[in-house]
């Protein structure tokens, strides 16, 4: 009880801290709850259409009950597989500029060009695509919507290789150098493969970002009720089949819907999750 | 192949990545001239959008997308700044961190597409009610359910900026104000958040640019309506989802054009902010160096 003042003050102070402290938990716990809820809706709506048709029948013609999305499974894999066929190659070769002329001005000037490709959304690179491929093949095709989205992987691959070259102690590079070996064979065969885990983990993101892209595959690789294996032809993806089957007013395509929905966040997570662990090794 | 030659590699695919981005703006102003050149001026103030009779206002859908962003940032802003705040500062153990963390990523990892099955789903039923009760009109899509899940699909994004910004902050000025006896609270909203309020600041602008240029859990939810929204539960557009509902179907050149200058005036945009937020970045990262 030496002074009424200060316990007065350290009271009122205390009682602050708690106040504030139930001004952001409780807040944290609506965001927190929301978040598990969601991801408990998709799991649980979803897991009830997953099953054996679901994976390899295609769709049933409208308003038939029954089928599955195979030909969207193949159709997201088909448009994958273009994207990482054309933003690997790219994105490793403008990482290794990058390394190459680090800070010099040309080198920023990419950098800020490579955020920039980053934040565009993605509506943009769909129609940028559709006029640049689309029009002049005169056809909606696989090949349309894997550009579309080597562009999405292409900025968050180069800048995520990059960082993994920058990583590559220098000691490698000059050991190499020192040995005479000429520099263009000790970046490609030193450097590149001591930063391989990178690079893959960054085309596992890539990809893992690309894949549950929908915007840039409406007006490129459009959509296909069939099975398509022709890469100049339209086809169907994961995305594009929740879009279409949600709007209609069938309950088992709205079934279907959740199904592909849960089948494209496992796809996606287990991408993030297999990069996180190893990450963390 | 010598040194000479694989320089001249690289740099051809650096050509490349700078290319793509200067061919976007080329092919978005070229593509965007015959709508604009009929429409002059008004193309950005017009108020009318009609494919029919080819008026092509964008106002519409600017309003719109001004509106979806700004009510999803008020929503999501308070979210996820004390998200942020509570994982960055609050949990000491080290297993519910992670398991914080790992659910952040995770819903900042679901694709668009899945937040608007989960909104027509169960954000339409729940506004639609809503607007029953005060005698709205009972759409259940409209701005108000775009906003929602909009701001959902930024919270991730945001508190784990937050959460950076405040884990960047120099731990001596955090221990030497503990050291005072200062409170948790007056640490936290007297030491650490003006340090990482430029990081802070510039998490909350990046979540704009996605919010601005965000398409398809929009184009579910909002309603399609090319009149400019007049209240909450009005059906409206915003740029992107007008092209991804329109462009497909595109009735004259000149409308196609028209969507293609919108798809600019939304580059342009999320260019400008993106830009602010990466220098705000730079700046924030600074300030914690000392």
């Amino acid at each position: 009880m030496e002074n009424n003042v200060f316990t007065g003050e350290y009271k009122r102070r205390k009682r602050k801290d708690i106040v504030f402290r139930l001004a952001i938990l409780v807040p944290t716990g609506i965001v927190v709850s929301l978040l598990i809820l969601i991801l408990a809706q998709v799991v649980m709506n979803g897991s009830k259409s997953l099953n054996l048709d679901f994976f390899f029948q295609q769709q049933k013609p409208f308003g038939e009950v029954g089928g599955g999305v195979v030909q969207a499974i193949v159709g997201t894999i088909m448009v994958l597989v273009v994207a990482i066929v054309i933003a690997l190659p790219v994105s490793l070769l403008a990482a290794l500029y990058l390394y190459e002329h680090k800070g010099s001005k040309r080198a920023n000037v990419l950098l800020d060009v490579v955020s920039t490709l980053q934040g565009i959304p993605s509506i943009v690179i769909g129609v940028v695509i559709y006029i640049w491929v689309v029009v002049p093949l005169k056809t909606f095709s696989a090949f349309a919507g894997g550009i579309a989205l080597s562009i999405v992987m292409l900025p968050l691959m180069i800048s995520m290789i990059k960082e993994s070259l920058d990583m590559v102690p220098s000691s490698y590079l000059e050991a190499a150098l020192a040995l005479g070996v000429p520099r263009w064979r000790a970046v490609v065969e030193i450097i590149v493969p001591a930063a391989a885990s990178g690079i893959l983990e960054a085309t596992g993101l890539g990809i893992a970002r690309a894949a549950g892209e929908t915007a840039p595959l409406i007006f490129t690789s459009f959509g296909n009720p069939f099975l398509s294996l022709n890469f100049m032809a339209p086809v169907s993806a994961l995305p594009l089949v929740i879009y279409e089957y949600v709007k209609s007013p069938y309950d088992d395509w709205h079934q279907k819907a959740w199904g592909a929905a849960l089948l494209l966040v496992l796809f996606v997570l287990s991408l993030n999750l297999l990069i996180g662990t190893r990450k963390k090794r | 192949m010598n040194d000479k030659r694989f320089n001249v590699l690289l740099g051809f695919a650096a050509m490349v990545v700078v290319f793509i981005f200067a061919g976007f703006l080329f092919t978005l102003v070229v593509q965007s001239l015959p709508a604009v050149k009929q429409e002059g001026a008004a193309f950005l103030y017009g108020s009318e959008w009609n494919p029919v009779t080819t008026r092509f206002g964008a106002l519409p859908f600017i309003i719109g997308t001004l509106m979806t962003s700004a009510i999803a940032l008020a929503i999501a802003i308070p979210l996820s700044l004390s998200a942020g705040i509570v994982m960055g500062e609050y949990v000491n153990s080290l297993w519910l961190r992670s398991v914080l963390n790992t659910l952040i990523n995770v819903l900042a990892s679901i694709p668009s597409v899945v937040f608007g099955l989960w909104g027509i789903e169960v954000v339409i039923p729940l506004v639609r009610s809503l607007a029953m009760s005060v005698g709205a009109p009972p759409y259940g899509a409209g701005i108000l359910s775009a906003s929602l899940v909009l701001a959902i699909m930024i919270i991730p994004y945001m508190s784990s900026m937050t959460r950076e910004a405040l884990v960047n902050v120099h731990a001596g000025l955090r221990e030497g104000a503990y050291a005072l006896g200062l409170t948790k609270q007056e640490v936290v909203t007297g030491i650490a958040l003006p340090f990482a309020k430029n990081s802070i600041f510039a998490g909350i602008l990046l979540s704009l640019g996605r919010a601005l240029g965000e398409t398809m859990a929009v184009t579910m939810l909002i309603g399609n309506a090319t009149r400019i929204p007049t209240s909450l539960f009005s059906l409206g557009n915003t740029l992107a989802s007008v092209i991804a509902s329109q462009f497909n179907e595109a009735a004259s050149d000149v409308h196609r054009s028209a969507m293609m200058g919108l798809a600019l005036i939304l580059f342009v945009i999320t260019m400008i902010i993106g830009w602010f937020g990466r220098t705000l970045m730079r700046k924030g990262v600074g300030a914690h160096g000392e």
